[in-house]
């Protein structure tokens, strides 16, 4: 009976496969984005961080949904509906932590996986689309984590919002009434919490789901990069496809799959016994209700935002405007649109890349890195003097790449990619 | 300059008005609290309505879920700390009338549901300790952690006097301002110098576990999720070396 069931049930399987594809190109697209899209056998740990980015967005999509159904964006009720979460709703805490400790490991995940591309020159040509759309999802992550983060409606989440909306009045002229619009009213208020609130969970998921997808899409039309910074596509096998390629399924969604488990168990870690991350991911004036007349005695934007923060208000101000700190700050972000143009050198991966490349690169994450802390902490010596330091050598990495990216010394790429 | 432009001036130069009562310096002492030990939980209720709810509201905490969570029965519950009408399920609210405590105090008595998350447990610790004789208040006392609070000091009679010690220092002016040092026991209360710490500490560790319900819950369930992923972990490793076998 069993020997007979199977083969008709798999027969019954393949004729709806088929009925679908006929209507459908389901395994069309399975085929080319995961069975027999070839990635190169070469990927290291540093290729982990995409999958991951693609899980924590899944992850804040459905524990943001379920916080929701319970969430009230009202001035007068957010602060104690987050509470009711954490007390009454079943599993409340839980969703909540996973969807607070989520917005940070995006951001980990994300840095990291801009950083891997640095390493091995995955936005050089052809990817430079790729890239720019990556550059994308990170500026609609940022906005995505500034409106979420006013939700709770603590005294953080209202003053950090009141200082960053507050940029946009430096501008001459317009300055006052850009603010006045972005706000909807004179002061962060109740207004200003609602149209938040459907730019969190309406407008920048879309936006993000839709770069996400042309981040994919442009992805897979190139092909992926390795860690030797070579085009597997030019040297192919006998079946036509790259010899140094294996299909994405199995093989890395396998991989990637251990390399999930390896992240799930830090942040678990977090999440069940340090949400707040002594005060880096859950700040404490936060669990204070927001306060118009009580500002924090320290305010500090999420460690995310901190390394522009630094840049923000190492710029002094200059002809009575303190606008430029401002814009030094955006042109920081807006610079790594131009990257792909840059970077001059006649090989991509930081393997064959001399001795000025690696030396720049490595001083450009010790530097992001030191500009994050001092965006932590409040603006006296010597925190002044390294955000400046800081913020100046960030420019130097980007600005003088075109230069020194050119005249550094170079090993040849091999044809083949290496273990 | 705009408003705006103020503001970002301020934050660029670095400070941010402190509206709140200045913060003195003074040092924060470990509170020590154990939220996982039940009858240290059970005392710190029993304070907590007897000394703090009268004017402090928890408005977040339900009667019941104290209940549940530190193994008390509902006749428990009304017995040793409901005192008015409440249902089992109502929050815990202070009958002080927020309008009066403002023209009574000049500010209202904070809920207290979240002040060991946003303050944290040594800071309220060391309040609950630090308050002295000051006559020159209109409550008689003072606190050196929350200079001039307008808290009476309500665990006066269980503690005893504090009387304050200055000290002559410099200030930025140079000329001498009396700093306060030290406190200094006065006329003994009800309980000795250890009998008052554990009971602060108990409040306080009540105050903790209001602030998140939930932790025990959480840490105790963390383990055994990090197990399962451990597990989980090991098991994809195998089976991702298993499908690589063939890779070369």
């Amino acid at each position: 009976m069993a020997g007979q069931a199977a083969p008709a049930a798999a027969g019954k399987m393949a004729a709806l496969v088929a009925w679908i594809d006929a209507r459908f190109p389901m395994t069309k697209m399975w085929n080319e984005h995961a069975a027999q899209y070839y990635a190169p056998k070469n990927f290291n740990v540093w290729y982990y961080f995409g999958s991951l980015a693609l899980f924590v967005l899944a992850l804040q999509i459905v524990t943001g949904i379920f916080l929701t159904m319970s969430y009230k964006p009202s001035a007068a009720d957010a602060f104690g509906s987050v509470e009711y979460i954490m007390r009454d709703v079943e599993w409340g805490w839980l969703i909540r932590y996973l969807h607070s400790t989520g917005a940070s490991a995006f951001f980990i995940v994300v840095y990291l996986h801009m950083f891997r591309g640095l390493l091995y020159g995955s936005h050089r040509r052809p990817r430079e689309l790729l890239w720019i759309f990556g550059v994308l999802i990170y500026l609609a992550l940022m906005a995505e984590a500034f409106f979420g983060y006013l939700l709770p409606w603590g005294n953080m989440s209202y003053w950090g919002a009141q200082v960053i909306v507050s940029l946009f009045g430096s501008f001459p002229v317009i300055g006052d009434a850009l603010v006045e619009w972005i706000r909807g009213d004179y002061f962060i208020s109740d207004i200003t919490l609602n149209r938040f609130f459907a730019l969190h969970v309406v407008a920048l998921p879309l936006v993000l789901i839709f770069l996400v997808v042309a981040h994919l899409l442009a992805l897979h039309e190139v092909g992926s990069n390795n860690p030797d910074g070579i085009e597997i596509k030019k040297v192919k096998g006998p079946d036509g496809h790259p010899a140094d390629g294996i299909p994405f399924h199995p093989y890395y969604t396998v991989k990637d799959v251990f390399g999930l488990g390896v992240f799930l168990v830090l942040f678990a870690a977090v999440v069940f016994f340090a949400p707040e991350l002594g005060g880096l991911f859950l700040e404490a004036p936060n669990f204070e209700p927001a306060n118009p007349l009580l500002t924090p005695e320290h305010i500090a934007p999420v460690w995310y935002f901190t390394p522009y923060y630094a840049m923000l208000r190492a710029v002094p101000a200059f002809a009575g405007t303190q606008v430029w700190g401002v814009l030094v700050m955006f042109a920081a972000i807006l610079l790594l649109f131009f990257l792909p143009w840059l970077d001059r050198a006649p090989v991509k991966s930081i393997r064959y890349r001399g001795p000025v490349y690696k030396v720049a690169l490595m001083l450009f994450a010790a530097t992001f890195i030191m500009l994050g802390y001092c965006g932590l902490k409040p603006a006296v010596e010597p925190f002044k003097t390294m955000s400046v330091i800081g913020t100046i050598y960030y420019f130097v990495f980007f600005l003088a790449m075109p230069w020194y990216s050119r005249i550094d010394s170079h090993k040849p790429e091999p044809a083949r990619v290496t273990k | 300059m705009s408003a705006a432009g103020r503001l970002v001036a301020a934050i660029a130069l670095g400070f941010a008005a402190a509206a709140n009562a200045a913060t003195t310096g003074w040092p924060l002492q470990k509170a020590h609290t154990d939220v996982s030990s039940l009858a240290s939980l059970q005392r710190g209720a029993r304070n907590f309505v007897n000394y703090c709810l009268g004017c402090h509201s928890l408005q977040y905490m339900r009667y019941s879920q104290i209940g549940d969570d530190l193994a008390l029965t509902e006749q428990e519950l009304r017995d040793n700390l409901m005192f008015t009408g409440e249902r089992v399920y109502d929050p815990m609210r202070s009958a002080m009338p927020p309008d009066r405590a403002r023209v009574w105090f000049g500010n209202a008595p904070p809920d207290l549901s979240l002040i060991a998350r946003s303050r944290g447990v040594d800071y309220v610790y060391t309040y609950l300790k630090s308050f002295y004789e000051d006559p020159s208040r209109p409550t008689g006392a003072n606190n050196a952690l929350l200079a001039n609070t307008v808290m009476p000091n309500v665990l006066a009679v269980r503690q005893g006097a504090q009387l304050p010690r200055y000290e002559e220092r410099k200030g930025a002016d140079g000329q001498p301002v009396q700093h306060l040092a030290a406190l200094e026991p006065g006329a003994p209360g009800e309980m000795n110098a250890q009998e008052f710490d554990g009971f602060v500490r108990d409040t306080v560790a009540f105050l903790e576990y209001v602030s998140e319900p939930a932790k025990a819950q959480r840490q105790a369930l963390g383990v055994w999720v990090i197990l399962f992923l451990l597990l989980f972990t090991t098991l994809a490793y195998f089976l991702y070396k298993e499908y690589w076998k063939d890779v070369k």
